[in-house]
């Protein structure tokens, strides 16, 4: 739910990002600024390559930027320390990604108590399984999971920590469009009940009418802004 | 409470159980054979140690002609001995029923009343002879085994001349005799070497010693200067015809064990740890490309906040929990493997008993080395994981560049098909790591070479000493000195074919402060049954004047060809004088010295004499022969050659070709260990390209030459690798492994090369075959639908 007058929970300065591959220079992100506030949920537009995924690894801790800042609540993150990054990740990032990414050793439950047994304020790993309606399958290998179950579990696994942020790139990009409604629903209770500040990666156009705000990329940029009037609710979606 | 992360690595352990056995397999074999070795040793030098005291093995020993009974007195009261007991010592020729050579027997005295001071017996079975009956002997167990001897037998047996019936009324054994060799012989024959206890009475009326005695032991007070008694007991001795006392360290028994157990401790010390170090090289080579895998996990969990600490950990526990297996493997393995090498040597060195206790320090260290060997490799893997930014770590490693080299231009690879180019294309673009995969291979091959090389090695050692430098059929060694034309009297003996004599003196050979007791043989001039024997240079002649000694020698004494040594005889009238070092000759048994017969005979003053000959028997009456020498008068020993051959080769297959044996098959289990989890480790990395290929249309028989290909031409390039660095390690070690009992020649049959060879194709064939069957399994859906 967006409230104009929050405060500004994420920021980013001029972000740019280089990549050097061989003799090839590949820049990725190109002077980027943007910021996040309290509670917004923004959905990330483009084609690929456009830079989304390179701005939320930084947004989120997992990457560094060749030059620019990042301010968290205020206080820039320091990116050139290893552990700092460590600490803001573990305090107050939560990821989701396209393909899950659970440990295929460890149940729904024990994917999720990875995260909450590190974390400083944890909720239980069977009330997060439940927030995205998971409860009754707590016990099971993700093998023994369909694809959109496996995504809920990766989306408990990210917000059992209660995050101040959560970072979802493609969540839904390997799924069918009935899971992918399921996923962006539990993405939305989270935004909403818990007030974490959601930042989605899609290439997928119709997610965008669910977001507070839609940036659109292309080639490293940024490049309109959109504000949506009326926030639709995944079930009404269809793509 | 198990934490996630701990549960984790169960699962997966146990996920990987094939590959975490093979890789535990390792890690004990080197454990294992280095705990083998280590308990062995300390088992053997305690349990000597033990049995030394409980039977008062004496300090110092000496033998003479005859000594008349009071200077036993005189002897007791030279300082610093604490025990001193005279006895007769004498030897005679037996006749075994059933039994066509004549066997050589040492006769020992028991006192007449009371129990024996030092050496006392350890009475294996009925008991001790009864002083009132002069017939009756007691006979070493390992002598009684081997003619099956039992109380209650009988036997006949030439004493002085004279033949005996002789009854068993006991076996046993003595701490003297825990080697029990025959005079002149290079490993205990229990066939034809026995060892007799009588009467001291009824041996003294035997041999003409009454009230006199010829062999005195000592045992010392602590603190007591061994050379100092020595000294004193050879000035007591010598006008009674004294052949110069020497220490513990110089009895032949003890002798040949403390040789035998330094060339354990030799061996202990270089083979095990050639094969830990291979084993850790394999291990640190593996576990790094396992971990290697574990590239997108440690990545995530880099995401979720978890630090480099904490991941580094984490796998540290995985690489402890594998190499905790392989120790404990290992240590099972190595203590019951200890246990069981020590009943054997036990059984051959006669010891009535054996203390296996093997200590801490054995398992600590092999322990410890295997696993900071496995922890190295992981780690270092592992810090290179977490280097990486968690978006990159997760990212599959981007798609590695390949280039079209100069190769791929011309004809030859054209005709290649495209799986074929993707294996070659793999092996040169990831060169470091083909060659490490190879590598492994090699070493396993190698250690696997620089084991059977010692069957090569002993083989020509044997046939060097036995066949190339050795003519005669037997040697006959006299009891007393005997004069030349004995040898004429000897070679119209019927069936003997021809004699050559030779002489034995008992010596001291100093060179400055250096002193070592070596006798000395007098080999006449054109010997041709038994000459001096260079390894390489073949016969060689022995000069005239001064004295020939053997390499081995020459390094203990600190002298070159060329240098004067001191030469003092422990016989005859003791001569003592300096000689020159005529030649140096190279030998692998032993530390011999030669001089020219009749300068020998020269300086020693007993006139034209012999103490035996080598004969040459003709096939067709050696049966008579024997017979014959059974009663000829005057004989010490008789050593057949051939009996020579058999013993050494039937000692050899107990201990050395043992050792061998295990060194053989924990070579195949490293070269197993390896080549599995290469090929596993390369199924893992890309079971998503193999995945790609079937969908594409590929059979599973293409996809698996696609895999294994690899792994072919990788073991291809290791044969010759392992075979230079097998070649190196044997080298290192027959250079390493030098005892005064014999060194060992660096010989490799061709045929060994290709055997280890076949032993390292024949392991990935079958680990090929294994995980091919996976392969068969891939489900192609779930490989390509997530990550892997």
């Amino acid at each position: 739910m967006e409230n104009k007058a929050s405060a500004i929970a994420l920021e980013a300065h001029e972000l740019t990002k280089i990549y050097r591959m061989g003799a090839v220079e590949v820049h990725a992100l190109r002077g980027v600024d943007v910021e996040f506030r309290e509670g917004e949920l923004v959905v990330l537009l483009g084609p690929s390559g456009s830079g989304k995924s390179t701005l939320l690894n930084i947004l989120g801790g997992l990457d560094t930027p060749t030059r620019g800042t990042v301010m968290f609540r205020g206080q820039p993150v320091r990116m050139d320390s290893e552990r700092a990054l460590n600490l803001y990740r573990r305090d107050h990032v939560g990821f989701v990604f396209q393909f899950y990414n659970l440990i295929p050793s460890l149940t729904a439950r024990e994917n999720v108590s990875l995260v909450t047994e590190i974390a400083r304020n944890p909720m239980s790993p069977d009330e997060a399984l439940s927030i995205v309606g998971l409860g009754d399958r707590i016990d099971h290998f993700p093998a023994q999971l369909s694809g959109g179950e496996q995504q809920r579990v990766a989306i408990a696994r990210a917000i059992a920590k209660r995050p101040d942020l959560l970072l979802c790139d493609e969540p839904t990009g390997a799924l069918d469009s009935k899971t992918g409604i399921l996923v962006l629903e539990a993405i939305l209770t989270i935004n909403r009940e818990l007030g974490t500040t959601t930042a989605l990666i899609t290439h997928n156009a119709v997610i965008a009418e669910i977001a507070n705000r839609v940036l659109y990329f292309a080639d490293g940029r940024i490049v309109e802004t959109r504000q949506n009037a009326v926030q639709r609710v995944p079930g009404e979606l269809a793509w | 409470m198990m934490s996630s992360l701990d549960r984790k690595l169960l699962r997966e352990l146990w996920s990987l159980k094939a590959q975490v056995l093979a890789i535990a397999l390792v890690i004990a074999s080197g454990t294992a054979l280095l705990i083998m070795a280590l308990t062995t040793i300390e088992a053997l030098e305690e349990t000597t140690a033990a049995y030394y005291e409980r039977t008062r093995f004496a300090d110092v020993f000496a033998q003479a002609k005859r000594v008349p009974e009071h200077l036993g007195r005189d002897i007791a009261e030279i300082p610093g001995v604490r025990l001193a007991e005279t006895r007769i010592v004498e030897g005679a020729i037996l006749d075994m029923p059933g039994f066509a050579e004549p066997v050589v027997a040492q006769l020992l005295s028991l006192p007449e009343r009371g129990p024996e001071l030092l050496n006392t017996l350890v009475i294996r079975s009925g008991r001790l002879v009864d002083p009132t009956r002069p017939d009756e002997v007691v006979v070493s167990e390992p002598f009684a085994e081997a003619h099956r001897l039992k109380p209650g037998d009988t036997f006949a047996a030439v004493l002085r001349g004279r033949k005996r019936a002789l009854h068993v009324v006991g076996t046993a054994l003595s701490p003297e005799f825990v080697y029990a060799i025959a005079p002149g012989g290079l490993m205990p024959d229990d066939e034809r070497f026995g060892i007799l206890w009588m009467g001291h009475d009824a041996l003294a009326a035997a041999f003409d010693l009454k009230a006199s005695f010829n062999s005195v032991s000592l045992s010392l007070l602590p603190g007591t200067d061994e050379k100092d008694v020595i000294q004193r007991l050879d000035g007591l001795l010598a006008p009674f015809g004294g052949v110069g006392a020497y220490g513990r360290a110089d009895q032949t028994s003890n002798w040949f064990l403390e040789s035998e157990i330094a060339q354990q401790k030799n061996m202990s010390r270089i083979m095990p740890t050639i094969f830990l170090a291979v084993a850790a090289f394999l291990t640190n080579m593996v576990m790094a490309r396992l971990i290697e895998t574990e590239r997108r996990e440690i990545g995530l969990l880099k995401a979720f906040g978890y630090g480099n600490l904490a991941i580094g950990w984490h796998y540290a526990k995985m690489v402890l929990v594998i190499g905790t297996v392989g120790v404990l493997i290992g240590s099972l393995l190595g203590a019951w493997l200890g246990h069981w090498n020590t009943e054997l040597y036990t059984k051959f060195y006669r010891f009535p008993f054996l203390l296996y206790r093997p200590g801490p320090a054995g398992f600590v260290i092999a322990g410890a080395i295997s696993l900071g060997a496995a922890l190295a490799g992981s780690l270092a893997t592992v810090r290179r994981a977490v280097r990486l930014a968690p978006a990159e770590a997760m990212l599959p490693p981007s798609p590695p560049i390949y280039r079209r080299s100069w190769a791929s231009q011309t004809a030859l690879a054209g005709a290649l098909d495209e799986p074929s180019r993707m294996i070659l294309r793999r092996i040169v673009r990831w060169p470091v790591r083909a060659f490490l995969a190879s590598l492994g291979l090699a070493m396993s091959m190698a250690v696997l070479i620089m084991a059977l090389q010692w069957v090569d090695a002993i083989d020509s050692l044997a046939e060097t000493a036995f066949e190339r430098g050795q003519h005669q059929d037997a040697t006959v060694a006299f009891n007393d000195l005997q004069p030349v034309d004995t040898v004429t009297d000897f070679a119209n003996l019927p069936g003997v074919l021809s004699a050559e004599p030779y002489r034995h003196a008992s010596a001291r050979i100093s060179h400055g402060h250096i002193v070592e007791r070596q006798g000395i043989i007098g080999v006449p001039a054109g010997a041709v049954l038994s000459p001096v024997f260079d390894v390489e240079r073949g016969v060689v002649e022995v000069p005239s004047g001064g004295v020939m000694i053997s390499r081995k020698l020459a390094e203990l004494l600190n002298a070159r060809a060329g240098d004067t040594v001191t030469v003092e005889l422990l016989e005859g009238r003791q001569a003592r004088l300096t000689l020159p070092v005529a030649q140096i000759f190279e030998t692998y048994l032993g530390t011999p010295a030669y001089m020219d017969m009749a300068a020998l005979n020269r300086i020693a003053g007993d006139g034209r004499v012999v103490s035996g000959l080598h004969i040459r028997v003709d096939a067709r009456s050696r049966r008579n022969l024997l017979e014959k020498l059974k009663d000829v008068p005057n004989i010490a020993s008789v050593l057949f050659r051939q009996a020579a051959i058999d013993t050494f080769y039937k000692t050899m297959g107990e201990t050395i070709f043992i050792f061998i044996g295990f060194f053989v098959a924990f070579s195949v289990t490293l070269s197993v260990g390896v080549t599995y989890n290469s090929i596993r480790i390369a199924l893992s990395e890309r079971a998503r390209e193999l995945a790609t290929l079937r969908v594409l249309g590929f059979s599973r028989w293409e996809i698996s030459y696609i895999l294994l290909g690899e792994a072919g031409i990788l073991t291809w390039i290791a044969i010759p690798l392992g075979a230079a660095i097998g070649y190196g390690l044997a080298w290192y070690m027959t250079s390493a492994f030098e005892t005064e009992l014999y060194r060992v020649p660096l010989v490799l049959r061709d045929a060994t090369y290709g055997k280890a060879a076949l032993i390292a194709l024949t392991a990935t064939l079958i680990c090929a075959a294994i995980v091919r069957r996976r392969l068969d399994r891939l489900d192609l859906i779930a490989v390509l639908k997530t990550r892997e």
